[in-house]
Order: structure tokens, then sequence, then C-alpha cells
């Protein structure tokens, strides 16, 4: 208790010196909590992928389509259960910043394949009746105010022309990782619209999402796949739906390499800045500590001091910094929402910036503790006045 | 006194220290011995090595030759940890500059020694207050270091150093920092510890008029203990 009291005490001794260092800290958790953050809505959707489905593209590139006439041969496959098909639309709402993923898709399939979006049955029905409906996920319809019913225009990009759509559902995620930014509609109303305006282009699909049975089977269906339209004008690349999200993070991997650097430089700048924060403290104190040497207190109880007062001083800034963390992710979030859909601070940033701060606060200790042990003590009281 | 058993025998004392290659010598055959309930002063010029002497004899250094007997104990001989343990139940000390902890207020200075043995809570508080309370600072048991004035202090650090009932008390310039007035309150403080409750105090001073409260007085000069005592009782 006294130990206790005495390492707080100790603590306070100096405030604005503590408070500065608390500040610092907090900023440092605050920086490391928001990169690590990014980090993971960079990699958002290789964690919401399922290892039951599988993507189908054109093996040259997924620029290039493939005919609507493989859906039915998939199908057949040995392990397959499911198969939706679509297009990556690119359509722009009112301005090109005004970003989010939008999809043409065969509904009824993609829903099935995709049983964590959420869609209440009464608005699925009308959606898969009405082929110019579309279904956006409920923070996209909350960020442009939507309603049921609402007439919603896109201008095509890589689908020249301007497109209406009628907002017929609002799917919720089933947890905090699923996207809840999407618009996909009919496949069947781009394709008919193709087959008046660019004939060439219609009945070709983007990709396929194939669902399989179980997990273990992946590899033999990717394969099946694959093989099945081997030296056809145009041959499929199968893959998990981990490893095709992975595919893209690939692309920016030295980005996300980048800030994992720098949000661990972030700690070991705060931890020099604490280091030198307890050096100064501990050389301050060198003649208490040899007076309590000399009243019998062994190395243990100094040591303790000091470790003591650093983790308070590191897990202090650290409290601070995780409290902080959650508004500034929300307000960064919901800025940059176009970019990261799932911007959410996980349970391994928090366990994270906890021990980056355990690391500080004891790494900061060990050599004023080394010195205050160590002085001898008939040294450490000539060091008075 | 001279009925008195010596609770300090220091026989053949040598002590030195090393500067880069060099060493030089700072006790040089010491042989001295304290007789229980006396008040010894030792005197010298600076560096003549009388703050060396009594912290050896308070265990807080290590001599390289000689014996330094304590009470039956050869302090010498012990280690680091058992020093420890050893003058936390057998020294009191008192500074120059008090070196009160200063985020601790009097009575948790003054407890701060009892921490180490096995007492309740209650059996500190009524340590802590009897030490307090010989030292007549029983109303500032609450007041922080930075809030008493240095004769207080120093009081407190008196407190401190008697709380653990020890029987030598070891005190380097106690009335160092002080004005006149403090320094003799200090003084007549320390006399009553030896005369009322037989501890054994061992004071460093240059102070002539603190060295004159003294049973003995011991020059050291350059290492070497003058051969007669000068007795002032």
């Amino acid at each position: 208790m006294q130990l206790l009291k005495l390492i707080f005490k100790n603590a306070f001794r100096h405030r604005l010196r503590t408070f500065l260092t608390i500040t610092g800290i907090s900023i440092a958790i605050l920086a490391f909590g928001l990169l690590r953050t990014v980090v993971n809505a960079w990699y958002a959707g290789v964690e919401a992928s399922a290892a039951n489905r599988l993507v189908s593209r054109n093996a040259i590139s997924l620029v290039f389509p493939l005919p609507l006439s493989y859906k039915e041969k998939i199908r057949q496959i040995e392990g397959v259960t499911n198969v939706s098909y679509g297009n990556w639309f690119g359509g722009v709402y009112i301005d090109e910043k005004n970003f989010f993923a939008n999809f043409a898709v065969e509904p009824k399939s993609y829903l099935e394949l995709y049983p964590e979006f959420i869609l209440p049955q009464d608005q699925k029905a009308i959606l898969l009746r009405d082929r110019k409906g579309f279904a956006a996920g409920r923070k996209l319809v909350e960020k442009y105010k939507w309603k049921l019913g609402d007439t919603v225009v896109l201008k095509g990009t890589i689908f020249p022309g301007t497109w209406d759509f009628v907002l017929r559902g609002v799917y919720k995620g089933r947890d905090k990782s699923i996207d809840e930014t999407q618009f996909f509609f009919h496949w069947d109303y781009l394709n008919e619209s193709l087959k008046k305006s660019f004939p060439m282009r219609a009945d070709q699909v983007g990709f396929y999402l194939i669902g399989i049975k179980n997990p273990n089977v992946a590899a033999d269906v990717s394969e099946a796949v694959d093989r099945t339209f081997k030296n056809s004008l145009a041959e499929t690349l199968t893959e998990t739906e981990k490893a095709f999200q992975m595919s893209f993070i690939s692309m920016s991997e030295a980005i996300v390499v980048a800030i994992q650097l720098v949000s661990f430089v972030v700690i070991i700048i705060i931890m020099a800045v604490m280091a030198n924060t307890m050096a100064m403290s501990a050389r301050e104190r060198i003649a208490e500590y040899a007076v309590l040497k000399t009243l019998g207190f062994g190395g243990t109880y100094i040591t303790a001091l000091i470790f003591g007062e650093s983790l308070f001083i590191s897990s202090a800034g650290c409290i601070i910094g995780i409290i902080l963390t959650f508004p500034a992710a929300k307000i960064f979030g919901d800025a940059m929402s176009q970019f990261f859909p799932i911007f959410n601070v996980s349970w391994n940033t928090v366990y994270l910036d906890v021990a980056a701060s355990v690391v500080v606060g004891g790494a900061s200790a060990i050599i004023p503790a080394y010195r205050a042990v160590s002085i001898r003590i008939a040294e450490g009281l000539r060091r008075i006045g | 006194m001279e009925n008195k058993q010596p609770v300090i025998q220091i026989k053949n004392l040598c002590k030195s220290y090393r500067r880069g290659s060099q060493i030089i010598p700072v006790l040089e055959n010491i042989n001295l011995e304290i007789a229980q309930c006396e008040f010894l002063a030792l005197m010298g010029p600076s560096g003549s090595g009388k703050s060396t002497l009594l912290n050896l004899i308070a265990g807080i250094d290590k001599a390289d030759s000689g014996i330094i007997n304590v009470a039956g104990t050869d302090i010498n001989s012990l280690s680091e940890t058992e020093l420890a343990g050893w003058r936390a139940g057998h020294v009191g000390f008192i500074f120059q500059f008090y070196n009160l902890i200063p985020v601790l207020t009097a009575y948790e200075n003054v407890e701060l020694p009892l921490l180490l043995t096995g007492l309740s809570r209650k059996q500190r508080r009524a340590h802590v207050e009897t030490a307090l309370k010989i030292v007549n600072l029983s109303d500032r048991m609450d007041h922080y270091p930075g809030q008493l004035s240095g004769g207080q202090q120093q009081r407190v650090a008196i407190a401190r150093a008697i709380v653990t009932d020890p029987a030598i008390v070891v005190a380097d310039e106690p009335t160092g920092d002080l004005d006149r007035v403090s320094a003799e309150e200090v003084l007549e403080l320390m006399e009553r510890l030896v005369n009322e409750l037989c501890k054994t105090i061992i004071m460093v001073t240059h102070d002539p008029r603190a060295a004159k409260k003294a049973h003995v007085i011991r020059h050291l000069d350059k290492g070497v203990l003058n051969a007669t005592p000068q007795a002032y009782f």
C-alpha cells in the first residue's frame, strides 16, 4: 500500500513533466491505434471473406469478361453448391467524389451466397421482382439520405449512359466486419441494355462467384473449374475469395508495410521520450534511493518504485489514448468512408496499444532502475545539496 | 564510562578508494572502541576520512581490511543483503540535509523504517507517535517536509532514526545546515537520546560547539585517528 502511494506521489512530483509525458504517450497511442486500424481496414475485405466461396475470373486479367454460358458448366462441377455472377459497374453518383462500390449481379443467387448481407424478406421479394431495383448497404443509404422507392441515377463509366435505379432494399451487415456501403442491382437490367446498345458486350460477365460444399474442396473445385475451360477462348483463374481479395491488397502492399513501420516508429519515439523522463526523475532522486537503501530497503523495492512509476505514467497515457482512439476512428472513418467502408477499432488493436504501453513503461525504467540499484549508498548520499 | 562495555570495536581498519589506476588511502589502521550510551564526536578537516569512518561503522560502506564489530557482529563480513537487514534493525541515521522524502508527510517519513518490520499498522502508529512525541513534533505529523523549518525537518529525521529503537545512531553533520537556535535544539535532543534512552551516538561534525555536547571527541587527520580521546564529561 505504502509502495503504491509512493509510486503515485512520485509520478506527480513534477506535474508539468508528467502531464506532458502522459499527453505524449496518449497521442502516440492514438496515432498507433489509428494507423493499426487503417491497416486493418485495408484487410477488411480479406477478413470478411468466406472460406466456402470461390471467385472465378478471366485468366488473362480481371478486365476481360467470361461468357455467361460458363454458369451451367460450373454448376455441374462436383462440390459446387451455388453459382452467381456479376460485373463491376463503376457507375458515378452525381459526382466522381461520391465513390462507392456498385455491381451488377444476379441478386437471388448473390444474396444466397452472401448470407451476411441481411435484407428484410419483403424488401428482398420486391427487389427480385423489379428489374430496375437495387439494394444498398445501410451506411450508404444513410450517407445519401435515400429512402425506399427513391430513384437513383448513376452515370456509367465502363458501360456508358445514364442508368436509373429504384431503391428496393437496404441491407445490414451480420456484424461490424461486413461492408455496408455496397450498391448492387440486377445484372439482367445491364445485359438487356447492352443487347440494345452494345450487343458485342452482352451475355458477358466480369466474374463468377462459386459456393462450395466445404472449404476442404476449394482447391479441387478451383482446379476443376479452370480445367473445364482450359484451351477455350476465355480461360479462367479460380481462387478462394480470400486469395482474390489478397491479390488486390498485394498491389498496395508497400503502402501497408510503410504504415505498419510508421506505427512502430511512433512507439519507438515515445519510448525515447518516456525513457528520458524516467532517467531525469531517477537521477534527481538518487539521494532518496540511497536513503531508502540506508534504511534497509533492498534493490527490489527501489526497482518496484521506478518500474511502478514508469508503468503508471505509460498506462495513464495508454488509457487516455485508447479512449480517444474510438471517437477519432469514428471521425476518420466517416470522413474516409469511400476508401475504408469498414473502419472499426478492433480488440487486437486495443491489446496492441496495451502491450505497447507496457513495453514503453518497462523498457524506460530498465536503465534508471539499474543505476539506482547499483549505485553505492555513500556515492548516492553525496549527491545531496 | 570506563565500566561500560564497548558496543563498537574497530581493529586495524583500512579503507582506500580507487580513482582510475590510482589507489587513494582514506583510513589507515584505525582502532577505536565506543561504549554503550556514549556520545562520540568525530572531528577533522575536510577529506580526513571521518564520513568514511562513519559510513563503515553504519554498514553503508565496506572496509578493505580490519574488523568492525558492532554489538557482537563483524559487519565487514556481512553480504550486502545481510547488511541491509542489519542496518534496518541496529542503526539510525541522521544526515546533514535531513534527507526526508519530500512527498511523504512527517508521519509517513518516520514510518518508513517500520515498513521493513513485521509490525501491524496499529503498532507502527504507536511507534511513530512515540518517536514524534520525543522530538516534540506530534502536532506536525501531517506536514510535508517543505512545510517545516530546517530544525523541524532535522527533528523529524531524528524521529525516523530512533523509531525502530536502534542501539546506534550515526549523525553526519546534523547541525551543518541549521541556524544556531535550531542547532542547539537538535543537539539537546541528541543529548536526551543518550542520557534518557541510552543510545550510542557517533556524530561527525566541523562545529566545535556541537562537538562539546559529546562525551568524547576523536580527531581524524589524513586518515589517521589521534591517539588520545578528548573527554568532556
